[in-house]
């Protein structure tokens, strides 16, 4: 097999599957304003003088706008030594210690990493992190399938509340694999998910997922719906934001007996947005559960002088061992991520932690107050919100984002695309980041913007 | 050589299976197929009641370095499993032909056990492959 990817036949085949014309066309969504056509190469020769003036010119062209979106992707504050120390050569040229006698600092980092993960869920175990959480919570209703075989259909609850591109993607895992997944509605006056439609569901199924916050950044009632699950003879995946964990109640405490298995984004623990990536999944579980878990474990153990030492353990399901039976087939460590997310954690500190997310809860607060003070400006759902909500806008949202874009202000995420019936809405975000001065700033502009 | 006991069936897949009163089998893995797995440290026992047919995975022996498939011997239906193993897989490696043994079997048909390896055929087979 030659190792040269993506001959002219290849490329021609793949646009054919997806049914694009070429390439171009798969860039159709990004607008036009947006593009950067005259980009040339960087030109032979120059010395570093050159370089440098021509980096700086094109990274000029980015232009940092005010953020108050978030779903899913959060701007925080990362403080300096996190990745000062994460880029140190050790930490940063290391991909995957299976060679423990040569990666005790590594192998000591993710087991702190998990140590803290599990404290933060209230969960039992942690694994060493999956490629990213929408993957995490695919790997997770897989889990839950495994684990439920017996006797139950495999069929898994996903509320509407859950974000839309993770729903997407559990879809595209699951699919060829005989799981069907089910749709929960959301009540339209709460912004969570419709108990009420949940009595009605009488047949078997292996699990419930529960967003906590959900995608609108409503709190759900955890307690009640873990308890209806497990009643029913479920599992609870929980999908949690980490930062929020530090103020709301832990999964692993959800209902009588916590929820089973915990997923979600890790991203806010000290890593940049970048565009989308990379950001890492992280994921947790009962103890009775941990043989089916995908990825691997870091164990610490001692040596025959009695000194610790760290090592992979739970292997079993990898697949190097095994082969096409390996319950880990995506489960992409994310190392590097993994290491800045533990000197966050292990910087701030539960304290420290929970100082970030009552800020960005208080900071959301004054937001919503200040918006919604607006005539026609209104806020969609009545439930308790964490560091995100809903609002209405009496012109079209597309409207509100390209006109405060124009004076630098990321206004929030359109929710019309995948909720058409909010309407003219957007979900809004404001994380300890955000100061009174932008909070006042989104408020002028946007009531300038609006008719009078 | 590892023992092989006398009054015992084999399959080529390194199970193990001895005839009880009314024909039920006992089902384990034998002490050369624990010394080659090593440490066992959990095992995935078959559901009570599932049919299995004979040479077909059953159940997964997990050990330090790998986790294996177990295969039924023949036909039948699992009416046991060691519910010690739960707590004690290192039975498996102890008494392999003892308390380490994994699941109770009815066979479909009594015959079904001649198609398996007497003990000195087992011993030839092992012996050949190593």
């Amino acid at each position: 097999m030659p190792f040269i990817p993506h001959t002219d036949e290849d490329i021609r085949s793949m646009l054919a599957t997806i049914g694009v014309p070429d390439i171009e066309a798969l860039f159709d969504e990004i607008p036009a304003a947006l593009r950067t056509t005259d980009f040339d190469a960087v030109p032979p020769g120059l010395n570093e003088i050159e370089v440098t003036r021509l980096l700086r010119g094109r990274a000029a062209q980015n232009h940092a706008a005010i953020c108050f979106a978030g779903g899913g992707a959060y701007q925080h504050h990362i403080p300096a030594p996190i990745w000062e120390i994460t880029s140190r050569g050790e930490y940063y040229s290391a991909y995957t210690p299976y060679q423990a006698e040569a990666s005790q600092g590594t192998l000591q980092v993710i087991y702190e990493y998990q140590s803290m993960v599990a404290a933060l869920t209230g969960m039992e175990v942690s694994n060493a992190s999956i490629y990213d959480g929408a993957s995490a919570l695919g790997e997770a209703v897989l889990m839950a399938v495994r684990l439920s075989r017996r006797g139950k259909s495999p069929r898994v609850l996903v509320p509407a509340t859950v974000h839309p591109a993770y729903r997407k993607v559990v879809a595209t895992l699951v699919q060829n694999q005989g799981i069907s997944l089910e749709e929960i509605p959301y009540d339209i006056a709460s912004g969570a998910i419709d108990l009420e439609a949940l009595e009605s569901i009488k047949e078997d199924f292996a699990a419930l997922v529960i967003p906590q916050p959900n995608y609108f950044g409503c709190l759900e009632e955890v307690d009640a719906l873990t308890n209806w699950a497990h009643k029913q003879g479920g599992l609870v995946i929980g999908v949690v934001n980490p930062t929020s964990l530090a103020l709301l109640k832990p999964p692993g405490e959800w209902g009588e007996v916590g929820a089973d298995i915990v997923c979600g984004e890790g991203q806010p623990l000290g890593i940049p947005l970048a565009s989308g990536g990379p950001y890492f999944g992280f994921m947790a579980c009962k103890q009775a559960h941990v043989r089916q878990m995908p990825g691997r474990i870091v164990g610490r153990t001692v040596d025959l002088e009695n000194k610790p030492g760290y090592t992979l353990t739970l292997q079993a399901r990898e697949q190097h061992i095994r082969r096409s039976k390996a319950t880990s087939n995506i489960c992409t460590n994310q190392g590097l991520m993994v290491t800045a997310a533990t000197l966050y954690m292990g910087l701030l500190g539960p304290q420290g932690l929970a100082q970030v997310a009552a800020a960005c809860h208080a900071n959301t607060m004054a937001l919503v107050k200040r918006l919604t003070a607006i005539p026609g400006v209104e806020q969609v759902f009545e439930k308790p919100f964490f560091h995100e909500a809903v609002l209405r806008f009496p012109v079209q949202a597309s409207t509100v984002l390209s006109t405060l874009g124009q004076h630098g202000i990321l206004a929030g995420v359109r929710l019309d695309r995948t909720y058409p019936e909010l309407g003219d809405t957007l979900l809004v975000c404001a994380t300890e980041l955000r100061t009174e001065e932008e909070i006042e700033l989104y408020t002028r502009e946007l009531a300038a913007a609006l008719p009078a | 050589m590892s023992e092989i006991p006398a009054e015992l069936k084999y399959t080529k897949t390194h199970e193990w299976a001895r005839q009880e009163g009314e024909g039920d089998l006992t089902v384990g893995i034998t002490a050369h197929a624990q010394e080659l797995l090593g440490d066992v440290v959990y095992v995935e026992l078959p559901e009570v009641g599932a049919t299995v047919r004979a040479g077909g995975e059953c159940m997964v022996v997990e050990s330090v370095k790998a986790a294996s498939d177990v295969y039924a011997p023949v036909e039948g239906e699992i009416i046991e499993v060691n519910t010690l193993l739960m707590d004690q897989p290192e039975l498996i490696n102890q008494e392999p032909y003892g308390d380490g043994w994994l699941f109770r079997l009815r066979p479909d048909s009594a015959a079904a056990l001649d198609q398996l390896l007497d003990a000195k055929g087992y011993a030839d087979m092992i012996a050949a492959e190593s």
